[in-house]
């Protein structure tokens, strides 16, 4: 299995290398993580790993996480995501305890989290729009969008806006993948991984940090 | 706790000791400059007019007049590339931050040396040890 835990977004910091450079890092606390299901060709249709994170408060648990749960020896998690794999996993046992030493031979990583909510957002905080002139006239309308469509808009006229028009909407809090992290460092002791430069969401968010799947090279 | 966690994260890239200095003292700081395969030391020498940040992230500023220009540096204080900070004198500061020296030319820019501490004889260590101050709390 490639490496893969959740975690929690401690927050941002620096720190130096041999060379005396200074990197941006940001602070994850992963796992432990166990092993919760183990999903096969055959009943499920495909081959993948679930894990949990967290053990959640026995009063907390619903009664079909609880169940769940028991079958492989765990307690109940506050949260569950599936890790596909491309074949089926042969080393792993139900219950497995997954740890940050599983990233000790990893030099890229993806960072999967929710980023921060903004809210309904304006056109050029959205979409970088230019807005408008804040003179020569202009009145009323400097963050405006401006023409959304005319009435003969499409051919034959649909007379409307276009679908997937850029508008102002809600911004943010939406599930977004930050790709080809450089990982700083492991620290095993305190289950933490130092991610180059910043990732998704708040400090204290939940992220799911795995290998890179596009990146692959020698570590550092 | 989150606050923990970022101190244990960075901790092994942190100077176990750093050098004991505050700010309006003369400094004469060691910078490594590598050239290549070369490593020397150069000495950058002036007055500790700020120091700014907490835990791996601070710094101090050094300001010192070269060929009549004011001229300032500011150093990571837990950079590798600061391999020593020298006391050569120490002076007598009101305030945390001397910015008003780049106000001040010639001799209104040297600032009142500290008094010496008169009945017992106080030595401050040349460097403060951090373990050894964390493991007395």
């Amino acid at each position: 299995m490639q490496a893969a835990l959740l975690g929690r977004k401690i927050g941002m910091t620096q720190v130096y290398d041999d060379a005396g450079a200074i990197h941006p890092v940001t602070v994850v606390q992963a796992g432990p993580c166990y092993v919760t299901q183990l999903k096969t060709g055959r009943p499920d249709g495909y081959d993948a790993v679930q894990i949990g994170f967290e053990p959640a408060r026995p009063q907390r648990a619903s009664k079909p996480i609880i169940g769940h749960a028991k079958k492989s020896g765990t307690r109940a998690m506050r949260c569950y995501r599936e890790i596909r794999l491309n074949q089926p996993e042969t080393d792993l046992q139900m219950g497995a305890e997954l740890t940050v030493a599983m990233f000790e031979d990893v030099s890229w990583v993806d960072v999967i989290g929710t980023t921060k909510g903004k809210g309904f957002a304006g056109v050029i905080k959205r979409h970088h729009f230019h807005g408008m002139p804040a003179s020569h006239g202009c009145e009323r309308k400097h963050r405006a969008p401006g023409s959304i469509s005319s009435h003969g808009n499409g051919r034959g006229g649909s007379g409307g806006p276009k679908k997937g028009k850029k508008m102002a909407g809600h911004m943010g809090d939406v599930r977004c993948s930050s790709r080809n992290h450089k990982l700083m460092s492991v620290d095993v002791e305190n289950h933490l991984l130092l991610i180059k430069g910043s990732v998704p969401g708040a400090n204290g968010g939940l992220v799911l940090v795995r290998t890179s799947k596009t990146k692959r090279e020698a570590k550092k | 706790m989150t606050m923990d966690l970022m101190k244990k994260a960075v901790a092994s890239s942190m100077k176990a000791k750093t050098p004991n200095f505050d700010v309006g003292d003369t400094v004469d700081v060691a910078v490594r400059i590598i050239e290549g395969e070369k490593e020397r030391i150069q000495v950058f020498n002036g007055i500790v007019i700020a120091r700014k940040g907490s835990g791996i992230r601070e710094t101090f500023t050094v300001r010192r007049i070269v060929a009549g220009e004011g001229v300032e540096r500011v150093f990571p204080l837990h950079s590798p590339h600061v391999s020593d900070v020298k006391v050569v004198r120490t002076a007598h500061t009101r305030r945390a931050k001397l910015y008003f020296l780049r106000q001040r030319t010639g001799k209104a820019t040297v600032l009142r040396e500290k008094k010496k501490k008169t009945g017992k004889t106080t030595k401050q260590p040349a460097t403060v040890d951090r373990k050894s101050e964390t493991a007395v709390k």
